[in-house]
């Protein structure tokens, strides 16, 4: 943490040119992962609490100014429903946790005797709610930590390292995510326009009756950009000589076989001997026909991310952090899963805390992002 | 550069050729405009060029069409993207990356380029094209003007030998198009680029032209010459040389600057006579529209005057906005806007793209909610008011007229508009009739021109008799004859007491129908008045005839007609 001297470099020289080189999307994708690894293995709330603050504290200091980085507010939110619903269901159906301290009592609804594994009411325990909050947070952290990645990573910038043989599938899942955001606009145009027609511009009806034409826009759309992207060289390809296409071909098809193969012979009792074999060799094919596909495309990258230093620190922070945790579960199990029959305060266990809060390292290690957008940019004339 | 040998489309299902006897060539280094009116096939012939047409769209193309050398019809477009750039009417739909920089580098990575000379064009066109400061901000949160320029940088990066653009600056403010055309200049005289674009806005591009392509109807052969002289026969000409017909001078002056020069003996024979008055006549009042109905509840509002959105006071305005502020996703979209609009009178609202028009038409209609002051479209209160109530008061024509097209015959649509505004059945029929004579009932409203389509989506709205109409840049991708036609309808309105409002960076569309004209930038009204004070000392609203006749405050063609006859 003691590299934090280094970052005042930007703000010092102010060269507009030199856009700080961001931290590779794979790092920030590896970060959060692992952050998210760890919380899969507690449930002990302060322990989940503290994960929590330490992704937002990064993101909120990281991530930048940019409107893919505000998919985080909107996972924070799923986050909390997820919590909501899952006390909201241990509150109705009640909880197969035995408890002694009953909260309230809701008038139990009598089900017909084909239901009977299902109640619905009675009693509520704290430690059914307990138990349920534990493992619901345990998923909210999950879902934060992957809204973490999403904010500090640009998906996109995250698909332009895919290997050169499959660019043109990222590129279409590039696409696709940038029509989803098209796509939510319009919807809200077409239902604004139904007002003008005099014709409420809420409910289910109003939605349906805009779904068609924002698919035909959605289709235009698509329809034009291919054309754009076509006439900008998408799809250029080299000459390939034919042994070269044809070993390619015989490469992918025979690797996809052989993990096939080697897959159901792993899972299967009998094959446990040529299982692994043939899976390995299958996916060292397989990735031979994709390097060798990669001759046929012409392209080449504008200032591709670097791994560098700072990516290493950053996956190896949460690398560290998921590390620390699995142990600890291995180690103390009791600290990392608090009781809750009989119903005992949490604590936080001091060790694995002190290792959750290395996940900060990368707010201190990367650079701060740039203003892009917030200062409103003085038109050239 | 470009070859033309010929050539005929026919797109798969249709009669008759779009295009035929295309037979034209456009020499190194020529910036040529493409001028005709709406519908003549002006993007068949750019998309020839760029192989685009027949190889994307369909259709059989006979003849020949050569550019640098290479054949289309051996050559697909992602073969000739080194050779052609190609920038289509919404540059939203071309962009593939979502930032300025990756954006300028995608098509030299589509083609293979080295990293480091990849590099070095970019950091060029960056400066070329004034984007330096943009390099890394997002392509949504640009401007339209500051898209454009990323639409054309993009495709300079492989450094194409031809340029060719569908209306680069039909959706941009003056100040944006002349940023955009600056650019094409500077391409076109230091770089020497050859350019094909075709434009409506001829009055912002002709002085640029060096020859000028002229497709006078659909199918006919096409005109090719110097502009000066194929504006002396086109169908389709600016106000300034409108003005220089009127006036017999010739050659042609194509520029305010030559228009000025021979102007001096027409001003001084104006500048005794009358003005023809624009100012409101003393209008017919509209019937007035039924009571209101209260808005149905809702509870989870926590406002609670809901119930009544009415004020007992009736007010002389069909428009009143008083203090108006609204905020839209985290930006001051409008800070204390008052505007006024009495029955009979027309509005224009200018300013740049991004300047507010929008939302304060939004306003009106009650798309969006006033964080703070009072929005009056009659004696309702828009956001509170229910949307069946609210039609008969005010009436929004959107940018995309489109939007308020739902069914798939111009029939259905007539009769879901006189359900939807409780009137009579056929009145939306018969409106639409006397507006647009000739649509036959089962045409598709996709398949109609952008003029028919804008003057149904009128008729749409016009149905509710609403004394409040406002219109959302209504002239976007209209020829002169469609936009005529429009402004004969809209005065025709304005005469039967209908107040207008429209939002516009036509400064011409706003010369011949504005009574008033309210400039607004970053949310504020920075000038109200009647309309020849206010654009005529305007660099940028000043439309053409008030340039070339100031100090006179005239501002049409028509005026000017009108007084020497």
């Amino acid at each position: 943490m003691g590299a934090g001297g280094t970052l005042h470099a930007p703000a010092s020289a102010p060269t507009r040119h030199s856009r700080p080189a961001p931290t590779h999307p794979g790092a920030w994708w590896l970060w959060a992962l692992s952050l998210g690894t760890a919380a899969t293995r507690t449930t002990n709330p302060l322990l989940l609490a503290l994960l929590i603050t330490v992704s937002a504290y990064v993101v909120i200091t990281r991530r930048p100014h940019a409107p893919w980085s505000r998919s985080y507010g909107a996972f924070v939110k799923l986050a909390l429903a997820v919590l909501l619903i899952r006390l909201l269901f241990t509150t109705i159906l009640g909880s197969p946790i035995p408890g002694t301290h009953t909260l309230l009592t809701l008038p139990e609804v009598p089900l017909p005797h084909w239901a009977q594994g299902i109640r619905l009411g009675g009693p509520v325990t704290a430690e059914g709610l307990a138990f349920a909050l534990y493992d619901a947070m345990k998923l909210a952290t999950l879902l934060i930590c992957v809204g973490a990645a999403n904010a500090l990573a640009n998906p996109a910038r995250l698909l332009k390292s895919l290997p050169g043989a499959l660019y043109e599938m990222g590129v279409a899942v590039v696409v696709a995510l940038t029509f989803a955001p098209n796509l939510i606009a319009d919807v809200q145009r077409l239902r604004a326009a139904r007002r003008l027609r005099g014709r409420p511009d809420r409910g289910v009806r109003g939605l349906l009756q805009v779904g068609l034409p924002v698919l035909e826009g959605a289709l235009e759309r698509s329809v034009a950009l291919a054309a754009a992207m076509d006439a900008r060289g998408y799809g250029r390809t080299a000459r390939v000589p034919a042994p070269v296409r044809r070993t390619t071909a015989a490469l992918t098809l025979g690797g996809l076989l052989g993990i096939c193969a080697g897959t159901y012979g792993l899972l299967t009792a009998a094959g446990g001997t040529y299982g692994i074999p043939v899976l390995v060799a299958g996916v060292a094919a397989a990735l031979g026909g994709l390097w060798l596909g990669g001759r046929r495309t012409v392209r080449t990258r504008y200032r591709p991310d670097r791994w560098d230093a700072r990516a290493w620190l950053v996956t190896a922070s949460g690398v560290a952090v998921a590390a620390l945790l699995f142990l600890a579960a291995a180690r103390d199990p009791a600290a990392l899963h608090p009781g809750v029959v009989p119903l005992t305060a949490p604590t936080l266990p001091l060790w694995p805390a002190a290792a959750v809060l290395l996940g900060l390292l990368p707010a201190f290690v990367t650079s701060a992002p740039e203003n892009t957008m917030g200062t409103p940019v003085k038109e050239p004339s | 550069m470009i070859h033309f040998e010929d050539v005929s489309v026919t797109y798969d299902g249709a009669a008759e050729p779009t295009v035929s006897h295309v037979d034209f060539e456009v020499p190194e280094g020529e910036l040529v405009l493409l001028a005709g009116p709406s519908g003549v096939g002006k993007s068949t012939v750019l998309g020839a060029v760029g192989g685009l047409v027949p190889h994307f769209t369909g259709g059989t193309l006979s003849g020949r069409v050569t550019v640098a050398g290479r054949d289309t019809r051996t050559h697909k477009p992602r073969e000739l993207a080194d050779v052609v750039g190609t920038v289509g009417q919404d540059p939203l739909s071309h962009f593939v990356t979502d930032t300025v920089e990756d954006e300028l580098a995608y098509g030299m990575e589509s083609l293979g380029l080295a990293p480091d000379v990849m590099r070095r064009r970019v950091e060029e066109t960056l400066d070329l094209l004034g984007l330096a400061a943009l390099r890394s901000r997002p392509i949504a949160t640009l401007s339209g003007g500051q898209q454009q320029r990323v639409a054309i940088g993009s495709v300079l990066t492989p450094h194409p030998d031809v340029l060719v653009l569908d209306e680069p600056t039909s959706a941009l403010d003056p100040a944006a198009a002349e940023e955009v055309l600056a650019v094409l200049q500077r391409l076109v005289h230091d770089l020497g680029t050859t350019v094909l674009m075709a434009e409506h806005r001829l009055e912002r591009v002709i002085q640029y032209a060096d020859q000028v392509v002229l497709l006078p109807a659909p199918g006919a052969a096409p005109v090719l010459g110097a502009p000066a002289d194929v504006m002396a026969v086109s169908p389709v000409y600016p106000p300034v040389v409108g003005l220089g017909r009127l006036a017999d001078w010739s050659p042609l002056p194509l520029t305010i600057r030559d228009a000025r020069r021979r102007a001096a003996p027409l001003r001084e024979r104006l500048s005794t006579r009358e003005i023809p008055d624009h100012t409101p006549p003393s209008a017919a009042q509209l019937p007035a529209p039924p009571a209101l109905r209260p808005a149905p509840a809702r509870w989870w509002r926590r406002n609670s005057q809901t119930t009544s959105p009415t004020t007992p006071t009736p007010t002389p305005y069909a428009a009143e906005v008083r203090s108006l502020a609204v905020r839209r996703g985290g930006v001051q979209a409008l800070r204390h806007v008052g505007l006024t609009v009495s029955p009979g009178e027309t509005v224009a609202l200018m300013g740049r793209n991004g300047a507010g028009k929008s939302t304060l038409l939004s306003a009106l209609v009650g798309l969006v909610e006033p964080s703070a002051g009072s929005v009056r479209a009659g004696d309702a209160v828009p956001h509170r008011t229910a949307p069946r109530d609210l039609v008969r008061r005010v009436g929004l024509v959107p940018q995309e007229p489109r939007d308020l097209l739902y069914a798939d015959t111009v029939a259905a649509e007539c009769v879901a508009a006189d359900r939807d505004a409780d009137a009579p059945s056929g009145t939306c029929r018969a409106l639409l009739t006397e507006l647009l004579p000739g649509v036959t009932d089962d045409t598709h409203p996709r398949d109609l021109s952008e003029g028919q389509r804008l003057t149904l989506a009128l008729s749409v709205v016009l149905t509710a008799h609403p004394p409040l109409l406002l219109l959302d840049e209504p002239t976007r991708g209209l020829d002169y004859a469609a936009k005529s036609r429009l402004t004969g309808i809209l005065r025709g309105l304005a005469a039967e007491g209908h107040a207008i409002v429209l939002a516009t960076h036509d400064v011409e569309l706003a010369a011949e129908l504005a009574h008033r004209v309210v400039l607004l930038a970053e949310g504020e009204v920075i000038a109200d008045g009647p309309a020849a004070d206010v654009v005529v000392t305007s660099p940028s609203y000043a439309p053409q005839v008030a340039k070339i006749l100031s100090p006179l405050k005239w501002l049409t063609v028509t005026q000017v007609r009108e007084a020497l006859t």
